[in-house]
């Protein structure tokens, strides 16, 4: 069966949100043991949505983010783009570099870094429980960072998935520490072989 | 009132004098400007991919150049504008991750730049300016008033091309 993205039913759909679930609580949790703290997660938003809409989600195709890449190779391929807003981001790193949690530094060398780690641990830890789930292989690639306006960081993957549709599989994720709210946002890009594979992997579609 | 036209991702529009036409947020995707020196009449595309013919999902002729190009020449001759009288600038078309791997999805950006400018060759379409390539953002503005190209970055200013 030939899947398309315009045509997956909503079983598919909701196979795929019970899919994003469970990665992101996952990988929520790898999180919060880095960061050596207790929080609490939302329930995930996951939604199919039109590319054009999805800068406006993030406040506009102008506004600064923090965009982090992975490429996924084995069985599926594909890539994860995990999007943070500049409030957001700078909350993550001063959780990971014990600073206070208000301060806001330009970000310098390890400060990036550290953002590159905690989307390598967050994206490692999503493609694992993926992996196990399916029994699928999956490898991410070295995650890439990038700051720049919101449009043009969700343009790469955009393209990518342009190839073949306009939809994306968006996640979005919540966590508090304490009273502070973190939100980021995962956006799935596999290539359009690659759901096929992935529902069949779980017997969804034979 | 100013009469502003927002162009979004794989989109299009074209429009008599007086407008600004404005695309957010260009990446890797390219953004044409064209402008009819005569009559004023402005057209911009904010195209993702290169090549239409390479797609398989080819539905929404702006998402390419090479049909968003001359879909977009048809909407401004709709409006008066005459080839001939056409001028072009392009923006974007930036490698905004640094990956090491030479993928061909990855230099989409470049891609999208050669590509442009082929097909506006192949059309006789003069490109006066272009601010291509890079690993920024933009957001860029055509006025129909003078056919200047204003873009404005993160980091990186704001020139009028």
């Amino acid at each position: 069966m030939k899947i398309n993205f315009e045509n997956l039913d909503s079983t598919h759909i909701d196979v795929l949100r019970e899919i994003g679930n469970i990665g992101t609580g996952n990988a929520i949790t790898a999180l919060a043991k880095m960061l050596n703290r207790k929080v609490d997660m939302d329930v995930p938003k996951v939604k199919v949505m039109k590319f054009k809409d999805v800068s406006e989600i993030l406040g506009g195709a102008e506004i600064p983010v923090v965009g982090l890449l992975l490429n996924v190779e084995g069985d599926i391929s594909g890539s994860i783009m995990f999007i943070l807003k500049m409030d957001a981001a700078h909350i993550l790193v001063n959780m990971l570099m014990k600073r206070r949690l208000e301060e806001c530094r330009e970000f310098g060398e390890m400060e990036l870094s550290a953002l590159q780690e905690i989307g390598n641990i967050l994206a490692s830890s999503y493609l694992s429980s993926l992996s196990s789930l399916t029994g699928l292989s999956i490898m991410p690639s070295v995650p890439e960072l990038a700051i720049d306006m919101a449009g043009a960081i969700l343009s790469v993957p955009a393209i990518q998935f342009g190839e073949v549709g306009d939809s994306v599989l968006y996640i979005e994720t919540g966590f508090f520490e304490g009273s502070t709210r973190v939100v980021g946002d995962f956006f799935l890009v596999p290539d359009i072989d690659s759901y096929g594979v992935l529902l069949k992997s779980l017997g969804v579609i034979s | 009132m100013e009469n502003i036209i927002r162009v979004g991702m794989a989109d299009l529009a074209a429009s008599s004098h007086p407008a600004k036409l404005t695309t957010l947020g260009l990446g890797s995707c390219i953004g044409i400007a064209l402008y009819d020196v005569k009559t004023k009449v402005v057209g911009l595309a904010h195209a993702m991919l290169p090549d239409s013919t390479q797609a398989r999902n080819r539905e929404n002729i702006a998402k390419f150049v090479d049909t968003s190009i001359s879909a977009l020449i048809s909407e401004m001759e709709k409006l008066g504008g005459t080839k001939e009288n056409i001028i072009a600038k392009l923006a974007g078309g930036a490698q905004m991750f640094a990956f090491r791997q030479s993928l061909d999805l990855m230099r989409i950006g470049h891609r999208n730049v050669v590509a442009a400018k082929e097909i506006l060759n192949k059309l006789k379409i003069p490109i006066v300016s272009e601010d291509t390539g890079g690993n920024h953002g933009r957001t860029i503005v055509l006025d129909s008033e003078t056919g200047i190209l204003r873009i404005k970055t993160i980091g990186y200013g704001v020139k009028e091309i």
